[in-house]
């Protein structure tokens, strides 16, 4: 989105490794012009009219007016012809090319893309860098870190010791297959490995975005609301995996795990769930073989 | 604010559309929109505002056909209305159902001159 006055879509992300500066996509440059009409005068009404002449032609035309006034100037006849275009398109169709195409590069090359979605916080930098550091012999990662600003996440994934690049979105709130489409191209990603893709923390937005994931893996945390499920469900409905974490805490908490799961269940019967701690490893070797079992 | 970039997709359509047509102007836009979308309308229709500003879809009327979501029972097959995504087959309880529309996000069809 564009950052000057929200006027646009992904026009000014920036694509970066760690340590490299910023600069500007040439391909995502563009003007500004606003027009501010305050007399009204966008207001437009159009009207048709059949008229059918002795000579049997027909013709439909039209008159623009913006003071409410109907003349019929029959005398005039200005010939112009209102044609409907059955469209039918998905408004989303752009995304979903991309995001094909991009599936299609992951299955031609082998890669395993996971797209990690959740609300700040829940966890998904600190799995993502775990995961690094305890599978690095078996597992060949490839990072793509989504956020709205800053180099932090990729920063910490550079020292965990995995490729990666960070997205910034700007004032965007989600990652697009666009996006991931340069990211990949410029994160050189080798065959068979794992991609790993963070989204930016939201629980909202990201689930209309398609990127092109092998599977969607929703995170939630025991410090956030057992009922998150239902409160956001859009995203649980079109998430293929679901991981609880921090349940180092769960003794310190009210979240009711059993029920945080019928809520996800209820939404979606499909979801996968892996119960785990990043902090003290507790239940993440199931994750681990759940992640090597779909390489492999 | 997802809804910002729904609205940009729009006008893409809609001028992609209409030069293909060698139109000039749009008269009016048909969209359709499912209830369970991920859309909120009202968002949908302030970003639209914004959106449409300096583009082919200036002066169109934006039509906005909502699609009820309805949901098929995947124990006893009956075809309900939902009005969110976690609520059990009326008819059986049972939560194993499938969206089967209400999640449209379509451009239905233009008026061009």
């Amino acid at each position: 989105m564009c950052e000057t006055c929200g006027c646009g879509e992904s026009n000014s992300f920036s694509i970066r490794k760690p340590g490299e500066a910023i600069k500007n996509n040439p391909e995502h440059t563009h003007t500004h012009s606003h027009s501010h009409l305050h007399d009204g005068s966008e207001h437009a009404h159009s009207h048709s009219h059949a008229h059918t002449h002795d000579y049997n032609h027909e013709h439909h035309h039209h008159h623009e007016e913006s003071d409410h006034a109907h003349h019929h100037h029959d005398y005039q006849h200005k010939h112009s012809h209102i044609t409907e275009i059955k469209v039918e398109t998905d408004i989303l169709h752009k995304n979903n090319l991309i995001a094909e195409r991009n599936r299609g590069f992951f299955e031609a090359k082998n890669i395993f893309a996971l797209n990690l979605v959740s609300s700040p916080g829940s966890g998904k930098t600190s799995l993502i860098e775990r995961s690094i550091k305890d599978l690095s012999k078996d597992v060949n990662f490839y990072i793509i870190e989504g956020d709205q600003q800053t180099m932090n996440d990729a920063n910490r994934i550079e020292a965990a010791g995995a490729p990666v690049v960070q997205i910034n979105t700007g004032n965007g709130c989600h990652l697009d297959a666009d996006m991931i489409n340069k990211a990949v191209k410029k994160l050189e990603v080798e065959n068979n490995s794992l991609l790993i893709i963070e989204n930016v923390g939201n629980l909202i937005c990201p689930s209309l975005f398609d990127l092109g994931e092998s599977k969607r893996v929703v995170i939630i945390s025991v410090t956030e609301g057992e009922d998150k499920p239902i409160k956001y469900p859009t995203m649980f409905q079109s998430s293929d995996i679901c991981i609880i974490n921090k349940t180092d805490l769960l003794p310190y908490v009210d979240f009711d795990i059993n029920k945080a799961k019928e809520y996800a269940h209820q939404v979606n019967h499909h979801l996968e769930f892996f119960e785990l701690s990043v902090k003290t490893g507790e239940g993440i070797d199931k994750w681990y073989e759940w992640l090597k079992s779909q390489i492999s | 604010m997802h809804e910002l970039s729904i609205a940009m997709n729009i006008v893409d359509i809609a001028d992609e559309e209409t030069k293909k047509a060698n139109a000039k102007k749009v008269y009016e836009i048909e969209l359709e929109i499912g209830t369970m979308s991920g859309i909120v309308l009202e968002a949908l229709e302030f970003a639209l505002q914004e959106a449409v500003r300096d583009s082919v879809l200036g002066n169109a009327k934006i039509k906005i056909t909502k699609i009820q979501a309805k949901a098929k029972c995947l124990n006893c097959l009956h075809v309900f209305e939902i009005e969110d995504l976690y609520s059990p087959c009326p008819n059986c309880n049972e939560f194993k159902t499938e969206i089967i529309s209400g999640k449209e996000l379509r451009v239905k069809s233009l008026k061009v001159e």
